[in-house]
Order: structure tokens, then sequence, then C-alpha cells
């Protein structure tokens, strides 16, 4: 019953959301970290520039990526120029979109998370001779753990249904980067309903254990 | 052994200037809620940054602002049990006493921890975490885990405050053979004035950042320096005005 360009899709947008959803955690993580445990000039402002994706339309965000990723943007243009390669177009750029969409969900569970920890742990750690990144791994990331899954969780799901600043970044070429959400738009325009029925409900069913998932993981920081 | 310290430091108008230096004994800090006893310990520690003084432990300058000296807490090897414990939630209360025995051997670490788990009693709770253990077996857990890497010198910020009356009592018996079976400088807080003079031998009282008083407890109580000091320790004139009344 599924076609082969339905199941590309889905394929493409697993593989999209999972990849992506790697490097939020990377990234994620260690940002929120910086963000909880330490105090340095223009924190509040360097907070502010991850969650601007979050309410941001992304739209505006994939416009900002193409003028910094495109072929002719302020990196996009050293990276064509050294291995003749643009992310414009690929799949990568598909990534990269959610990445950066998704990234603030991740930061903002993991910074409350950390935040959270009572801070005598902490310091208990430091003075029974453990040093601060023994202390991260053994103590911190631990004790954050559930936020971390809820953050992780709630980015997967994000980053399977994004669209706007995908459309913007790797366009909406049918074999290539066309993601479930994008071939609904595409499928909708051209009244192919059945097909387009199938993928939203397929969608909506996975969002929605997502989001029970990261509920059961973590009542506290949604 | 011993301790000798010289500690200034202003946080939001509070201002703490304190020196004091005790030997291998039993000191309690004592004084009112925000006289800035856990500040100090916190700053023997290394927790917090004084402005401007020094911290010696036994003969090692932990701090000295004059020498620009200032020894990661990590490195300052002391015992530290902190007022609500800070057992780690994650970890067993043996995971929790064996987190203190960084930098031992495998065999060393093992021997070390069965010696603090018949010290403590806390044979047959190892494998339990902190949630399922009572207020005194905690307790234990978390000085075991303090004395775990053998350290120059205990500090306790108000450790039993969370305890029932009985248990407080039988905690504070405790300490003392604590105290003699390590044989390691103990620097107590407290703002319990019973508390205070049943484990001090040495009382240093506190009032507004500032040390008005340090003696054996029967000297504060018998000559107190200051109507403040008066006032800190001795509770009678309120009783008998009460039943005066």
């Amino acid at each position: 019953m599924l076609e082969s360009s339905v199941l590309f899709s889905l394929r493409l947008s697993f593989q999209v959301a999972a990849v992506a959803t790697f490097f939020i955690i990377v990234v994620g993580v260690t940002v929120a970290y910086f963000l909880a445990q330490r105090n340095f000039k223009g924190k509040e402002m360097l907070d502010m520039l991850f969650t601007l994706p979050l309410v941001l339309p992304p739209t505006v965000t994939g416009y900002y990526l193409i003028i910094l990723f495109g072929r002719n943007g302020l990196i996009g243009k050293q990276i064509y120029e050294w291995t003749g390669w643009s992310i414009m177009f690929t799949w990568y750029a598909a990534v990269l979109a959610s990445f950066v969409v998704a990234l603030p969900l991740m930061i903002k569970t993991t910074r409350a998370a950390i935040e959270s920890i009572d801070k005598n742990l902490i310091n208990a750690s430091y003075t029974l001779g453990h040093s601060e990144f023994e202390t991260t791994v053994k103590v911190i990331l631990p004790l954050a753990k559930r936020g971390i899954m809820a953050g992780t969780v709630l980015s997967f799901a994000r980053a399977l249904g994004e669209f706007g600043a995908t459309l913007m970044l790797a366009g909406n070429i049918p074999g290539k980067t066309d993601t479930m959400p994008l071939a609904i738009y595409s499928l909708a325009g051209s009244g192919e309903w059945s097909q387009a029925n199938c993928m939203v409900i397929l969608l909506t069913l996975m969002s929605g254990f997502f989001l029970y998932f990261a509920n059961r993981y973590s009542k506290r920081f949604i | 052994m011993g301790l000798s310290v010289r500690l200034k430091k202003k946080v939001n108008g509070f201002v703490l200037d304190v020196a004091w230096e005790i030997g291998n004994e039993l000191a309690v800090l004592f004084g009112c809620s925000g006289a800035g006893k856990s500040m100090t310990l916190q700053m023997i520690a290394g927790l917090l940054i004084p402005d401007d003084g020094f911290v010696r432990i036994g003969k090692t300058m932990m701090f000295d602002e004059s020498r620009s000296i200032n020894v990661p807490p990590q490195q300052r090897n002391l015992g530290y049990v902190f007022q609500d414990l800070a057992l780690f939630p994650h970890m067993t209360a043996l995971d929790n006493i064996l987190y203190g025995s960084n930098g031992m051997c495998k065999l060393e670490k093992r021997e070390r921890a069965k010696e603090m788990i018949d010290a403590f009693h806390i044979e047959g709770l190892e494998k339990k975490y902190p949630a399922e253990l009572s207020g005194g077996q905690k307790q234990r857990i978390a000085f075991a885990r303090a004395l775990m890497r053998r350290p120059e010198v205990l500090l306790l910020d108000e450790p039993f405050s969370a305890l029932d009356n009985p248990l407080r009592t039988e905690m504070r018996r405790f300490l003392r053979d604590i105290k003699n079976r390590f044989d390691v400088p103990v620097v107590f807080v407290t703002h319990d004035l019973t508390e205070a003079f049943t484990v001090a031998e040495t009382l240093i009282v506190y009032s507004s950042g500032k040390v008005i008083q340090t003696g054996t407890p029967k000297d504060v109580l018998d000559n107190p320096l200051n109507s403040e000091v008066e006032l800190l320790v001795n509770t009678t004139p309120y009783f008998l005005n009460l039943t005066n009344r």
C-alpha cells in the first residue's frame, strides 16, 4: 500500500532526525552545562541566541542559515572555495536546519535539569577530591539524566517535524530532500490525498508517541 | 595537626572578619544563624574564596592572599559533612563511601571501606540508596564518606539539625568517639546552645561576622567577656523573667 516515495520520505526523515539529534545531544548538553554552571559575560545573550529559533518563524531561521551557509554565504563561501561542495539542497542541509531549530529544546530542558541539582552535591564531590570533569561525569550528568532524556526525545520529535527551515535550505527535491513534512506539502498541493493522509496519520502517531515518552521520562522539565 | 585561619570577606553588605586557631581538638563555632559560621567552613574548604587572610591546615598553607596561594578544594584534604548531608541520591551507600576514596589503589579502597563500614555500623546497608535510609543511617554514611580519605580536619555544618532529639543526643556522643578514634581536629558549626556546650572542647562564639569570645565551654559560661556573649550563652534570665511574670 505504501509507495516507494512514501517509504523514502519516511526513511529520510528518520535519518535526518537521528543525525541531527546526535549533534544536538553533544552540543546541547555542553552548552547547557556552561550556561548552568558558569558565570561569564554575555551568558544570557548566548542563551537568547540559542533560544531564538524556538520563537522565530522557521523560514527566518532558514534565511539566516542561507546567509551563513549558502554558496555565497559567510561560511558557505569558504567551504565552496576549498572543496567545491555546498551544503545547500543536500540532505545534510536538512540535518543542519533540524539541528538549529530543535537545539533550544535540548538546551532548555538540560539547563533546567542541571540548575535544579543541589549545589551541595557538587561541592561535596569537590571536597571528596574529584575534579570538575569527574564531578560532571559522575554526579551532574547522572542527576540531570531525566532532563537530558526528555530533551533528546523532544528534539528528535521536533527534528522529525521540521519544515520551514528545511524548505529554505534543502529545498523540496523529490527523492533527495523531501522529508515527510515536505512530501506532505507536495502531495497536498497536487491533490494526492490518499498518500498525504497516510503520511499525516503516521507523523501524528509518531509525534504523539514521542510526547508520551518524553512525559514519562520527565514531568518536571517540560 | 591543627587549623589556623584569618578570614575577611564582604558579601552583599555582610562583613566576615575572623581569626582563630585550634589544635587537635573538637572546636564548636557557635552563634546565631547568619553570624558567618557556615561561610567560615566554606572558606576553609575552598568552596568560597576570602577577600583577604589565610587558611592553614596542619603545616600546609591552603590559602594566603598575600602570597597568592589558593589550593583548590579537591586538593585540600578535609572531610566536610553538609547540613543536608549531600549524599549522592543515585549511588548506593557503599558507592557514596567509595566516592571519597579518590587516589587510593583498589586494595586500599576495599580495606578502608570495610574499616569505615565497621566503625560506623553500616553492615547490611551497603546496597541501599539514600532514599531508603533513615536519618541516622544517612548521617553515619555521610560521616564515613567524609572520613574515607583520612582528612586532616573534619568540618561539620550543623549535621544533626535534621534529627529528632533522642537521636541527636546519641549522635553527639558518637561524635566524641569519632574524634578519639580518628584523631582528627573537628570544627563543628551549630546554633544550638545545648549542642554547643555538650560537644565542645573549645568554643568559638560568633556574632555578626566576628568572633566575640573563645575558650572552653566552662570559661565562656562562667566568664562571658561582654553582655553580648552573656546574652547568647545564658538563657536563664529569659526563663526567670517568664516565671516571674
